[in-house]
Formats: C-alpha cells, structure tokens, sequence
C-alpha cells in the first residue's frame, strides 16, 4: 500500500516536471487585415497554468521581411508565435519590436534571438530592463515556476526610437513612434501604414482595467494626440480589437476619473491608504481585474498628483 | 520507523516537485530577522510591543515601489513611558534598514506613516525604544506585488526635476479640535532615491546610491521628529505624522543626501490649529 502511494507521488512528480508537448503548438492569430495577424490574449494575470500568454502580440508580413510586435509572457509564448509566423511564411524575421518593458509583452524575446533579427524599442528601454529586468525574473519565478522563467533572458533592444522611425518589410512601412512616460517609461506604437491599423501596446487598454506605471498626467496629456494617429482600428496591449479612435473611449474615462477622484480626496486631506479604497470605484463593474489592479493605480497617481 | 521517515521525507519532496514549489521558495524560509537583531540592535532584547506600538501596512504590496506604512503609538496617556525612535525594518530587501524616527521629546509624536518599497515577500518589523531604555517590537507580514510592478523609479526625468523640491501640509483634525494641541502634518522632499543598483546602459557605470539619509523637522527650534533612511524609503520621501503643538509660529525642515545635498525649507504654521 504504502509503495503503491509513493509510486503515485513519483509519477505524478515526473508528469509534472515533463515540458506539456516538446512540439509547440503554433499561437492562434487572426488576420485583421491581409498579412497583419494578431494574437488577442487571455484577460488574466501571468501564471504557470497560462504560460504568461495574456497580452496580445502580433506580425506583419511585407514583401521582403516580417516584424513581430510583441512576444509574450514566456519563451515559450514565443516560440508558439514563432511557430505561428511559420505557418503563414517562410520570410525572414527582421525586426521584433517591444511595445514596452513589461514581462507580459517581452518575455518571450528570446524565442527570437539569432538570424540577425534586429530588436527594436523606445530609446528609455535598454535602461528600463537593466533596472527591472532582475526583479522581474525573480517575481516571476515564483509565480510562474522554474521551468518556463529558467530559459527567459531579458533581450533589450539595438535599434532605439526616439521621436519616430520608419521600417520597410518591403513594400511595406511600419511608422514607429516613441512616447513620453504615460502606461511605462518606454512606450512605443507602432503604425501599418498599408492598412492602418495600430499596435499601441499597453497605451490603449480594452476590457482589461489599465494599468499604471509611468505617470497618469503624461497618460493624460498624450491622449489627444495618440487620438489623432492616422488608424482605422487598433490592437490595444489587452483587449480585443476595436475601431480607432473609439477605442480609447473607455480608458480615458477611467484615468480621468481616476485623477479626479484622487484631487479631491487630496483636497479633503485623505490619505494614501484611503485613495487606494476609493478612488475610481465608480469603474468597478467596467473592467475585469479591477481589484488586481486598481489600488496600485491609485497609489501610484496619489503619489503623483500630490506634487500639483 | 527508520524506513517509514525515509518515506516521509521523500514523499514531501515528490509532493514539493508536484506543488513545483522552486528553490526560491525554500531559500526564503530562512529567517534573516535574528541577524537583523544583531546588526542593527546589537542583540539587545526585544520584548513584545504589542501594547506599545502598531504597525498597518496593506497585507500585499499593490505597487512595489509605493508601500504605504503607519507606525501608531499605543501607548495610553498616563503611561509615564515616551516613545524615543521607532526602527522600520523591511527583512527581505536588499537594505532591510528602511529608516529609524527619533522622535522629540517635547512633541509628543503619536503617529507617522511613510512610504517604502517592498521587494519581496517579506516580515517588516517596527521596533520602539521606550524611554525606559527597552525596545520593543511587533511584526506584520507584506505579500510582494503582483504583475509589472517593481521597486524603481517611474519617471527619471520627473523625478530629475523635482529635486530638492520641498512642500509641507497642515491638515485639520475635527474630530479632535484645536484646543487639545494635536498636529497633523507632512512634509514631502523630491527625491529619486535611487539605490544605486542599477547600471547605467549608456555609460556601463553603476549609478552610484543617490539617497536622502537625513531629515529633521522642528517647530520653531523644537525638535519634532527626525529620520535616517535609507533606499528601501520610497522615491520623493513623504511623512505624514501627528505631534502636538508647543504655540510655534514656524515649522522647519532640513534634508541631507548621500551626495552632500542640504535641503532646507521653513512655513508659517496655521495657528487655528486646522
């Protein structure tokens, strides 16, 4: 009885420890518009169980070349939009763009490495994963487990945007541009001009709360003129794909009332921890993962708006 | 018997690997406090401050880099004890030493709340030296962040231009009135304190530790409170605290950082009292 017990415990144990399928199943993607694909991720936190696989990623195919914007949450992430990609062709990967810093969006980097792919990001980048990159992987370690987070390696990028940049996939321009501190530090969007549709990672989210990391003034200062980018639709960070400028109807009304909930309650002499309650509870039933993230919203705006 | 905890023993480790519990995990099972003792209290005994002192802090770090922390006073007032400094200690950051208030002796401080970062999961300790010359301490338990969140700075270039900014608050305290004397006030430095961590992409150099180390706050020339921080105090410094008011016309506030930086700031005090 008792061998029988711990030869269940050891299987089970070598079940767990197995890689589910040496074969990578290719990330389902949609074409949104001819050779542009999306990936729309799960509304969720990162896990184990979902391979980090949460934010949406994405190709466009030119005549000569492919860039990937995005890569995901895992090595193993990537590798899935890497098999993806080469279900749809066999062109070089030239480019891989990260809209930003955060683990979700760049984790999967790797997957990409070699055959002189160039990576491309907002010039605050390369700093904002040197002061974060160790912390992440630690985090994430934990919350994901060795297996996936052992073969992540923190990828910056060597072609750095300031202001914007145009890359030719061949008959094709994606127009780049890097923004001021609004969701992070190192926010980049990134533009098809054949189709016009708009990657804008974590500067637009639908459907999931939007997250804070950079500054909800900056945020709110940019939003008109990331309103006015030339696009039809847009595929937001997190969210499924929408109509351009529609899209951001939802979030500016969240960071606006945000920001306003958190003057007054700076007025009235509230302090950090009731702001944190509080602020923006007016949103709850709008977005999903509400209680995952908006306390970390409004401590950091409070921090922020005090200094007005 | 032998044989039987044998099996135990390997059990657990089968059910840790099903778990996937990482070696992480186990790594932080260890207790860094009673090192902590040793290093910043020279091994002095630490008695139970449960009636002495509180410590509130959010059970998980929403922003790793924003942790808001209120040390509260639980001392009734006719004890004849004072508080003299209370020990903010963070045990698993990389500098567990957060800050140490001292409190002044006439001002009778009942309650600050700071901001830390927080990067792990952690035990943060307060410890408050009585003016009968024992310490004494309570401990609660802070989950690390979830998600994108870290323990660094947001906005370099905002954080650049707020430099040795100064800004004091008075706020009211209705419920207690002016008559009593009770204070509530904060006073916030802009600062990126930096940890010096982090390496500078540009030039390869590490960013030398860039850090307000010293703040001192009085009314008139009535010491009210002072500080010694360290990097685990988050980005632009920020206390609010309660004291009681000795009629001061004046409140004052000098900062220091670890580059030889002195802030200096003085403000008229609302003497109603709101």
């Amino acid at each position: 009885m008792r061998r029988r017990l711990w030869l269940f415990v050891m299987l089970a144990a070598i079940a767990a420890s197995t890689p589910a399928g040496a074969q990578q199943q290719p990330l389902s993607v949609t074409e949104i518009a001819p050779g542009l694909f999306a990936h729309i991720g799960e509304i969720a936190l990162m896990t184990r169980e979902n391979e980090g696989a949460i934010a949406n990623v994405g190709f466009v195919v030119g005549n000569d070349a492919v860039a990937v914007i995005d890569t995901g949450g895992s090595v193993r992430e990537g590798r899935r939009l890497l098999a993806a990609v080469r279900a749809r062709t066999d062109k070089p990967i030239r480019y891989v763009i990260n809209t930003h810093g955060h683990p979700d969006h760049m984790f999967g980097n790797a997957a990409f490495s070699g055959d002189g792919t160039v990576f491309v990001g907002h010039s605050n980048l390369p700093q904002a994963l040197a002061t974060r990159g160790p912390h992440y992987l630690e985090a994430f370690r934990r919350i994901m487990g060795d297996a996936l987070i052992d073969e992540v390696k923190i990828v910056p990028p060597t072609l750095l945007v300031d202001g914007t940049l145009k890359l030719d996939l061949g008959e094709r321009t994606l127009t780049l541009r890097a923004w001021p501190v609004a969701h992070s530090d190192s926010d980049l969007t990134v533009l098809d001009e054949q189709s016009k549709t708009l990657f804008a990672g974590d500067l637009v989210f639908l459907a999931h709360v939007p997250v804070l990391d950079g500054s909800i003034r900056g945020w709110l200062r940019i939003m008109d003129d990331l309103s006015g980018q030339d696009a039809l639709r847009v595929v937001p960070g997190h969210g499924p794909v929408n109509e351009w400028p529609a899209a951001l109807t939802d979030e500016r009304r969240y960071l606006e009332t945000l920001a306003a909930d958190i003057r007054a309650l700076i007025a009235r002499g509230a302090p950090i921890t009731v702001a944190a309650d509080k602020a923006a509870s007016s949103e709850r039933t709008r977005w999903q993962l509400f209680d995952d993230y908006n306390a970390r919203n409004a401590t950091a705006a409070f921090s922020e708006i005090e200094w007005e | 018997m032998h044989g039987h905890r044998l099996f135990c023993i390997l059990g657990l480790l089968g059910l840790a690997l099903v778990a996937g519990i990482s070696p992480l995990a186990a790594a932080e099972s260890y207790d860094p406090w009673p090192g902590l003792v040793q290093d910043i209290f020279s091994n002095r005994t630490m008695n139970d401050g449960s009636d002495v002192i509180g410590i509130e802090m959010p059970t998980r770090a929403e922003d790793a880099a924003i942790v808001p922390v209120t040390l509260k006073s639980k001392l009734s007032p006719d004890d004849d004890r004072h508080l003299r400094s209370i020990t903010l200690v963070i045990d698993q950051n990389p500098a567990p030493m957060a800050a140490r208030f001292e409190l002044g002796p006439e001002a009778r401080v009942s309650e600050i709340s700071t901001r830390v970062r927080v990067n792990s999961y952690t035990n943060v300790h307060a410890v408050a030296e009585l003016s009968d010359g024992k310490l004494y301490m309570v401990k609660t338990f802070v989950k690390a962040s979830g998600g994108c969140s870290a323990p660094t700075i947001k906005n370099a270039e905002e954080a650049k231009a707020r430099l040795g900014q100064m800004k004091y608050r008075q706020f009211a305290r209705n419920e207690q009135g002016p008559t009593n004397g009770v204070r509530e006030a904060q006073v916030m430095i802009g600062h990126p304190n930096n940890s010096g961590l982090q390496m500078d992409q540009i030039t390869h150099l590490y960013i030398p530790a860039f850090f307000v180390d010293e703040l001192h706050l009085w009314q008139d020339n009535s010491p009210v409170l002072s500080m010694e921080g360290g990097i685990s105090i988050s980005e632009d410094p920020n206390i609010r605290f309660t004291y009681v008011t000795n009629g001061a016309r004046t409140f004052r506030a000098e900062a220091k950082d670890t580059s030889g930086h002195v802030f200096q700031k003085e403000w008229k005090v609302d003497g109603s009292g709101s």
